[in-house]
């Protein structure tokens, strides 16, 4: 790696890390995991003044049960994410969606923190946590604030963050009974990126559909509810003919793009292919 | 071959000749304690960058320097307009700024009126540390006038398009070879014409013509290419320790080039992290860090990143081929004729021998039996990186296989017969061998229909057929591929190939030391082939010697013969050749020596591994080793026989060999998605004698992991505007493990008549033979939707278009 220079600091606390973000003026860049950063600065793509080592802050790693959600440190690794026993057990889709990202060595270094912060269109994670209704909490030197997945992510590598706010957490609901889930990634090779993801999330009651959610993942610039598939399952059978009827509106309202491994067109069809397989492992169908 | 169980082992447990046996440079490499050119750190070593041109096609108006001079740290900034200023008083050019390609062309060291194709080397920055030579790179101002790029081989022949190489006064985008065609053509064209045309006319008769792209790919090796060099101004002596598969042709070339005393350059080849061609060419590199060290007077360390070895250095492929191939209906083949359109990128920098202007690409008749096929390749330049050698093509074998082979599965399918079958048909039998091809090639020995019935029996292929049949019946799309491939490799005769006017011949030299262990000093160069290892078996093959006590010594050019290096399988042909009759010299000479200590003639001693003993008496013997000391010693020798035990030989093969195999794939399409899984790979390879079984599976190994990558996922693809799309492994997908099946190996030994120890060349087979099984595989499975061919690489989108019937243009981006 020949990056362009750049001091380098490693504060243990999460006032310390603000404190150094906010000294940086607009060129400091945190690192997490540094699975996406090491890359862009290897590439001389980015040129911080100083990169902010968050690692070793002990406040932001963890899982803990917070009685009806679980809530993760941002600086959790992927590893620590797919093998915590509470994440498997209230956020099962997280966990099978973290299980996908690249490979162990990257899953032992980067943290869900990181990927979500950084919102690559084409990340995992960032689709899970807005199906999941998630609440992101972040901190700055006016303090604490909690965004919705919904509202936290706003363009290619962009969030409602402000420049000199960290990610401290990610509030996941518990998924309670009745819910089934599935993450269906389609990449070229076991572990490349995601030409399209879903994450499902299916409750049933009955032999009906009550109720579903679905993000996608590198279907527009930020992951995308697939909100006309859920209305058409919500109360729908629980049949193979009625997920792929509701799936055809999948790619209803995204904004794929075309490049080197797939058109817009090809992602789109890829969007209501892999929907209604996600569903459909999702709901047990 | 029983071979294997035959052979005694040493007192460590290696096979005394061939067999399994552990590669011995593993015991370094899994250690990490390889020493690659990276590694190397000489004394007061500074560092080299090169700023390269973003753009594809431009006019350089000027180039400022004076802000990365002013740099602390930078020792200095060499531009083309430097280069012009030093002259060079040789035949093949007028100053440094140009230097000759491996084809008799020019290409530009540093650009100075033009820049060609995207990543061209344009400025070369020198200072005391990685970091600072990059950083020095953004401070140079290069006043580009953008030009349109020629990106398609096929706008390069339209009159009007840009002119590329107008520095050498061309009117158009033609490439011209040494002997002035501008078309390369083989074969018989009236036959082939005149054959094809009674086929048309005849309703007994078929013919086929298909369009095929075999598309722009990379060898992609792990080690990217790099140099450090050393000009010592006190002795004269110029050092370059570099990424070379051919340390001894390149040191030649430095010495035409740089109009150095080639007896003082030394070139190191130190371990090599993979070539498959890549590193066979002279890049401007490693001509910059020789430079360097001259202008600073330190050693210059120049080493590319993944980006600059993935856009700059020398590519595969990007044949645009179209193939016509006529038969009865029974399906008897009469002719093969092919229009090849060869996209060359900015420079013809590919490496082959000078009369044959395509490389090997005239094998394309392939393993079949019929009279009339002729060729016809039409070369040309375009702004793309030059290169072509690389990929483990054999000289362009790959691309002639892959076409024959997709040729036979159009024809079987035009027929409605099974690919095997028609195959089977046409063969090669064992009584035509030798076998002289319609485009002159002399095939050594071959029993084909013995390799492709153990691969179909391996594969049970009728059960695939029955299982495929079931599948469709249910919607299920199940593919299987055949091929089956003859390569010629081993260059070769010095009557019929040089490069750059050397003769394919390769030195080599063995000394055994008076205890009795061996050194054995070679021209080729390992970049992973196992050279240490199974060059030491062919000795101890001939000369009872254990492996472990023969040190293989190879990749500096002050310490082996001459040689042209390693590539296109022709190692094990030609050095491999060499090292079995240096030792026959060792023997014989060492025949005369024992007969002077057991004190009778040499007639009357006979020949036991390891020993010479006295016909009738193995007790009266005199060991190798023991030999190897009265060498040494004080015996009196007879007249004539002088002392030691050594020798040395250069090899000139009387022909090429040609290994062949039979491969079989079997795929399943996922038609919702058009994701391809390969499921199963049968590969029966017939190489002729297997000097180390396991060297040679592990080179079909990772061949097959080569062809499943080229034919699924690898692609060098460019935008209109020029930018190459496959300049990282984000793009520029490589298959791993998870992307490959358990390999399924057969064989079958099928000596070549002519190389001491029957060998043939194995290093291409599986890279050339697998593109075609898996393509024709992907073809099969979704042919119910009316495909007869798609162009690789088949990844899921271009065969969910392909079914849908929507042709897809694969080497330019998609809108």
């Amino acid at each position: 790696m020949i990056p362009i220079a750049f001091d380098y600091v490693r504060p243990t606390t999460i006032p310390e890390a603000v404190a150094a973000l906010v000294a940086s003026g607009e060129d400091g860049k945190i690192l997490a995991g540094g699975q996406s950063l090491m890359p862009v600065l290897r590439l001389r793509m980015a040129a911080p003044s100083v990169v902010i080592d968050c690692s070793e802050i002990a406040d932001l790693q963890g899982v803990r049960d917070d009685g009806n959600s679980i809530v993760i440190g941002a600086g959790t690794t992927h590893h620590d994410v797919m093998n915590s026993p509470i994440v498997k057990e209230h956020s099962p889709l997280l966990a099978m969606a973290t299980a996908t990202v690249a490979d162990p060595a990257i899953r032992h270094r980067g943290t869900l923190g990181g990927a979500l912060a950084h919102a690559d269109p084409a990340g995992d994670l960032p689709a899970v946590a807005l199906a999941l209704d998630g609440v992101l909490s972040v901190t700055g030197p006016n303090g604490s604030r909690d965004i919705a997945a919904a509202d936290f992510f706003t363009d290619y590598f962009t969030t409602s963050m402000a420049e000199d706010e960290i990610l401290v957490s990610v509030t996941l609901p518990k998924l309670g009974a009745g819910w089934g889930y599935h993450y269906e990634k389609f990449q070229r090779t076991a572990q490349g990126w995601a030409i399209v993801g879903v994450a499902a999330a299916v409750h049933r009651s009955n032999g009906n559909i009550t109720a579903a959610r679905i993000g996608l993942t590198n279907m527009a610039p930020s992951p995308v509810r697939a909100s006309s598939v859920e209305t058409a399952l919500s109360g729908a059978d629980a049949t193979v003919k009625a997920v792929g009827d509701a799936a055809a509106s999948a790619a209803d309202g995204t904004r794929a793009t075309s490049d080197l491994h797939a058109a817009a067109d090809y992602r789109e069809h890829l969007a209501r292919v892999i929907t209604k397989r996600a569903v459909l492992t999702a709901g047990g169908i | 071959m029983t071979a294997v169980e035959e052979v005694p082992l040493s007192p460590a447990g290696n096979p005394i000749g061939f067999g399994n046996m552990k590669r011995v440079e593993d015991q370094r490499f899994v250690r990490g304690h390889g020493n690659y050119v990276d590694d190397v750190s000489l004394p007061g070593m500074v560092h080299g960058a090169i700023l390269r041109s973003p753009f594809a096609h431009a006019r350089i108006n000027g180039i400022d320097t004076s802000r990365a001079e002013q740099l602390p740290g930078v020792l200095a900034v060499i531009t083309g307009k430097v280069l012009e200023g030093i002259p060079r008083p040789d035949l093949l050019g007028d100053n440094f700024a140009w230097m000759p390609t491996l084809s008799y062309d020019t290409q530009a060291v540093l650009a100075t009126d033009k820049v060609r194709f995207q990543g061209q080397e344009v400025a070369f920055v020198i200072a005391t540390d990685r970091y600072i030579a990059k950083d020095a790179l953004e401070l140079i101002d290069v006043d580009y006038e953008p030009l349109e790029p020629v990106m398609d081989a096929k706008r390069a022949m339209e009159p009007g398009a840009p002119i590329i190489r107008d520095d050498k006064g061309q009117q158009d985008n033609s490439i011209t070879d040494v002997h002035g065609h501008k078309d390369w053509e083989s074969g018989n064209a009236i036959g082939t014409a005149e054959a094809i045309a009674a086929a048309q006319a005849d309703p007994d008769c078929v013919v086929v013509t298909q369009e095929v792209m075999y598309p722009r790919v990379h060898p992609a090796p792990m080690e990217t290419c790099g140099s450090v060099a050393f000009l010592d101004k006190v002795t004269g002596q110029l050092t370059l320790y570099t990424t070379s598969q051919a340390p001894h042709a390149h040191r030649t070339v430095y010495a035409m080039v740089a109009g150095l005393p080639e007896h003082k350059i030394r070139v190191i080849s130190p371990d090599i992290g993979g070539g498959f061609g890549n590193k066979v060419g002279i890049y401007p590199g490693y001509v910059l860090s020789i430079v360097g060290s001259i202008v600073t007077g330190k050693p210059v360390k120049w080493m590319e990143d993944r980006n600059e070895n993935l856009t700059s250095t020398s590519f595969a492929r990007d044949y645009h081929m179209t193939g016509t191939i006529a038969a009865t209906k029974e399906g008897k083949i009469l002719a093969v004729d092919v229009d090849v359109l060869a996209d060359h990128g900015a420079f013809n920098g590919v490496a082959q021998p000078t009369n044959y202007p395509a490389g090997f690409f005239h094998i394309f008749s392939g393993s079949y039996d019929y009279p009339n096929a002729h060729c016809k390749v039409t070369p040309v330049y375009t702004n793309k990186a030059p290169g072509g050698v690389a990929y483990a093509c054999s000289f362009r074998i790959t691309e002639a296989v892959y076409l024959i082979e997709r040729l036979v599965d159009c024809l079987a399918a035009e027929l409605g017969m099974d690919p095997a079958e028609l195959r089977l048909k046409n063969l090669l039998r064992p009584e035509q061998f030798p076998y002289t091809s319609p485009t002159g090639w002399v095939y050594d020995s071959g029993q084909y229909e013995n390799t492709m019935r153990l691969a179909l029996e391996m594969a049970d292929y009728d059960q695939l057929r029955r299982e495929q049949a079931e599948k469709r019946a249910r919607g299920e799309y199940m593919g299987i591929g055949l091929s089956f491939f003859t390569e010629g490799v081993g260059a070769g005769p010095r009557k019929d190939m040089d490069i750059l006017g050397l003769g394919m011949a390769d030195g080599i030299e063995l000394r055994v030391h008076p205890t009795g262990k061996a050194v054995l000093r070679l021209s080729v160069q390992s970049q992973g082939q196992a050279h240490e290892t199974t060059y030491a078996q062919i000795v101890a093959h001939e000369l009872g010697i254990p492996p472990e006590d023969i040190e293989v010594v190879h990749g500096d050019t002050d310490q082996t013969p001459f040689g042209l290096g390693t590539y296109g399988s022709r190692s094990t042909p030609v050095s491999g050749a060499a090292a079995a009759v240096v030792s026959r010299k060792v023997k014989d000479k060492a025949r005369q020596i024992a007969a002077a200590a057991l004190e009778c003639s040499p007639d009357d001693l006979e020949w036991q591994l390891g020993q010479w003993h006295v016909k009738g008496d193995p007790e009266r013997a005199k060991t190798i080793q023991e030999i190897a000391l009265l060498s040494h010693g004080s015996l009196e020798l007879p007249d004539g026989v002088e002392g030691h035990l050594e020798a040395t030989t250069v090899y000139n093969p009387p022909n090429l060999t040609y290994p062949y195999g039979c491969y079989v794939c079997v795929v399943d399409v996922d038609p919702g998605t058009g994701q391809v899984k390969v499921r199963r790979f049968i590969a029966v390879d017939d190489c002729g004698t297997r000097i180390n079984p396991m060297v040679v599976e592990g080179q079909v190994h990772g061949g097959i992991a080569d062809g499943i990558g080229m034919a699924l996922m690898e692609l060098i693809a460019f935008d209109e505007d020029g930018n190459c799309l496959g300049g990282s492994f984000m793009d520029y997908l490589l298959p791993t493990s998870m992307e490959c099946p358990d390999y399924e190996l057969g064989e079958t030994v099928t000596p070549s008549p002519h190389h001491p120890i029957g060998a043939k060349g194995v290093g291409e087979s599986a890279t050339v033979g697998s593109p075609p099984a898996v393509v024709n595989a992907v073809i099969d499975a979704i042919s119910p939707f009316g495909v007869r061919h798609a162009d690789m690489p088949l990844t899921p989108a271009n065969v969910w278009r392909a079914i849908q019937g929507r042709p897809v243009r694969v080497d330019m981006a998609v809108e």
